[in-house]
């Protein structure tokens, strides 16, 4: 297949159309404002639907609304634009909508940086809105597996009628990569029925809604929200080992860190230590027993945790691995990038320490 | 036997859970009714707000979607521009639209999206129990301003029609009362009117309809409605606002 060079923001935007996305709803931010450009221009070609909205507020409640319609919807932002649309992200997952947000993210809190960051892995696992709900997680670590993801994403939140997240970090919107384009087997969607999109002869109206006033009637809905949540727990999670088969020091990272840690990994075996990769694709729902069994054995003696933030996922890490191994982190924050030399030797301190 | 009169198709058979002497159940009948001669119950996707109104799926006829607070028109563009055949309609309090989905509501109507918005207006938080709102009245009580309102701590309350009227976008806004047979006979027109010009694709329409809310006024319902057509009309003048 022929090799394209793709920038990392415009190719999600065009993987997204190729998914059949029917709508984009999008506020300018950087570090990922060639989404929305690119959309601008070519979903009118495609005769859908492109809104530069007001707010982030607005962009993720017209993804409400054209999902709730019964549309393939989206959006995308980066890490500030992203905490305003967690209201209504919340409200998607609670009216069992699906649609898909891109973030982009860049160095927080607050305004924070512009650079390349994964400080929201928090705020996107652990569902950054109120209430008791969770979002699909993907997290490409290049371009070509962002492309993949993105029509995934599509598929993904209309089979369980739920929000994804693609959690890209600034290095994946802003570099460009070979990528070839390739389909990437459809799944099987059930159809729309739930949709508001007008009665057209049904006997009665759908009133979708997320308002469950007594109690009871909230707490029926949250577990079965639960169900669905542990059946994609339980189908969904991937993740990619590398030099695993004999590693005795366990590196975990994902995005952009786990491309820098894989340089790191061959460095170490170079020096005569067996260091492998575990990169999680998903962060939710999180690799967790294929993390577990791989730290359980024998000879692996530590896991490393890196991340391109103060340590966010090293909080799942340590969950999975529960104790059978010592779990040390190494991270940059606000836009900066650990260097292959720093993994290398935070690896060597966690490989003594783990011996 | 002759039928005089009956409930519109546009409405459920359910039961309202306003209070008694409330508006919304008049204005609820009179979308229901347009729906219904305009023939358009089975298109029709209403977008109901965070407030008093939050059941309103539960009683409109059409499919209905229950936004965020303040979001409604935001909701709706997302509708509309993927539904751009079928009549899409928000319904909307004062606390949603003017105060926290004022954003929304301006940027709707600054982008002409060719959905209606029903506003009704009743100078107060309803649901929450009578705090202030951005349309209470100067020196009108509420629990937020147990002394009242006062320019001098508060503003003066906004005119959300004459406002968003200044938008190229709007090409109908038309302020209503339903506190008589005869205004509620023009609040109807007024909501027809709307729905057909936005099916005529010509661009935002805006009805908004000064309510009473005796319970949280504390008012009788008869003097409710006469608060409305002399107090509150008196600053929100009634009539059309813009027509283009």
């Amino acid at each position: 297949m022929k090799k394209e060079l793709w920038k990392g923001n415009e190719a999600i935007a065009e993987a997204a159309i190729r998914a059949g996305c029917d709508c984009f709803f999008g506020y300018p931010i950087t570090p990922q404002n060639e989404i929305p450009e690119y959309m601008a221009l070519r979903m009118p070609q495609e005769g859908r639907v492109f809104v530069q909205s007001e707010s982030e507020v607005a962009a993720i409640n017209m993804v409400y609304g054209a999902a709730a319609s019964g549309k393939r919807a989206m959006t995308s932002s980066s890490s500030p634009g992203v905490s305003l649309k967690q209201e209504g992200i919340s409200y998607l997952a609670a009216t069992n909508l699906p649609a898909v947000i891109v973030n982009v993210m860049r160095g927080g809190p607050g305004l924070g940086s512009i650079q390349p960051s994964q400080a929201d892995y928090y705020q996107a696992t652990r569902g950054g809105g109120n209430g008791d709900y969770r979002t699909v997680v993907l997290a490409p670590c290049n371009i070509q597996e962002a492309v993949d993801l993105t029509q995934e994403a599509f598929d993904l939140a209309d089979a369980y009628r739920t929000p994804v997240v693609l959690l890209a970090d600034g290095m994946i919107g802003q570099m460009m990569e070979p990528i070839v384009w390739r389909d990437i087997p459809k799944r099987e969607c059930p159809p729309k029925d739930w949709a508001a999109s007008g009665r057209n002869g049904r006997d009665k109206n759908v009133f979708l809604t997320s308002l469950l006033i007594e109690a009871a009637d909230c707490e029926a809905h949250n577990l079965e929200l639960e169900k669905k949540y542990r059946a994609i727990a339980e189908k969904e999670a991937r993740w990619q080992e590398r030099e695993t088969e004999d590693c005795e020091i366990l590196i975990v990272a994902y995005g952009t860190p786990s491309r820098i840690a894989m340089s790191a990994v061959e460095q170490l075996r170079e020096k005569g230590i067996k260091a492998g990769l575990f990169r999680p694709i998903t962060l939710w729902p999180f690799p967790e027993q294929a993390l577990r069994q791989l730290a359980q054995q024998e000879r692996v003696k530590s896991v490393l945790t890196v991340e391109m933030s103060l340590g966010q996922m090293v909080d799942d890490v340590r969950l999975a691995v529960n104790g059978a191994k010592p779990v040390y982190f190494e991270g940059r924050s606000g836009g900066s990038i650990p260097t292959v030399k720093e993994i290398v030797d935070a690896a060597e301190r966690a490989w003594k320490g783990g011996l | 036997m002759t039928t005089v009169y009956r409930k519109t198709k546009g409405l459920q058979d359910t039961p309202l859970h306003y209070c008694p002497g409330c508006s919304h159940g008049i204005v609820h009948k009179l979308v229901g009714e347009v729906m219904e001669e305009l023939g358009i119950i089975d298109t029709t996707i209403a977008v109901c707000p965070v407030g008093c109104a939050v059941f309103a799926g539960n009683y409109f006829a059409c499919d209905t979607i229950e936004a965020a607070h303040g979001r409604a028109p935001a909701v709706a563009t997302g509708i509309k521009r993927t539904h751009p055949d079928q009549p899409v309609f928000t319904y909307q309090g004062d606390g949603d639209l003017a105060s926290i989905g004022a954003a929304e509501i301006v940027h709707a109507a600054m982008r002409g999206e060719k959905f209606t918005t029903i506003f009704i207006n009743n100078a107060i938080y309803g649901m929450t129990g009578g705090q202030m709102a951005p349309t209470t009245l100067i020196g009108q009580r509420a629990t937020t301003a147990p002394l009242g309102r006062t320019k001098d701590l508060h503003g003066e309350p906004i005119r959300m029609a004459e406002m968003l009227s200044t938008m190229g976008g709007l090409v109908y806004a038309e302020r209503v009362c339903v506190a008589d047979v005869p205004n509620i006979i023009k609040a109807k027109k007024a909501i027809k009117k709307a729905f057909e010009k936005q099916m005529n694709n010509e661009g935002f329409t805006f009805v908004e309809v000064l309510c009473a809310c005796p319970t949280n006024w504390g008012m009788t319902t008869l003097d409710a409605n006469r608060w409305v057509k002399e107090e509150m009309a008196a600053y929100y003048p009634l009539g059309v606002i813009k027509e283009v």
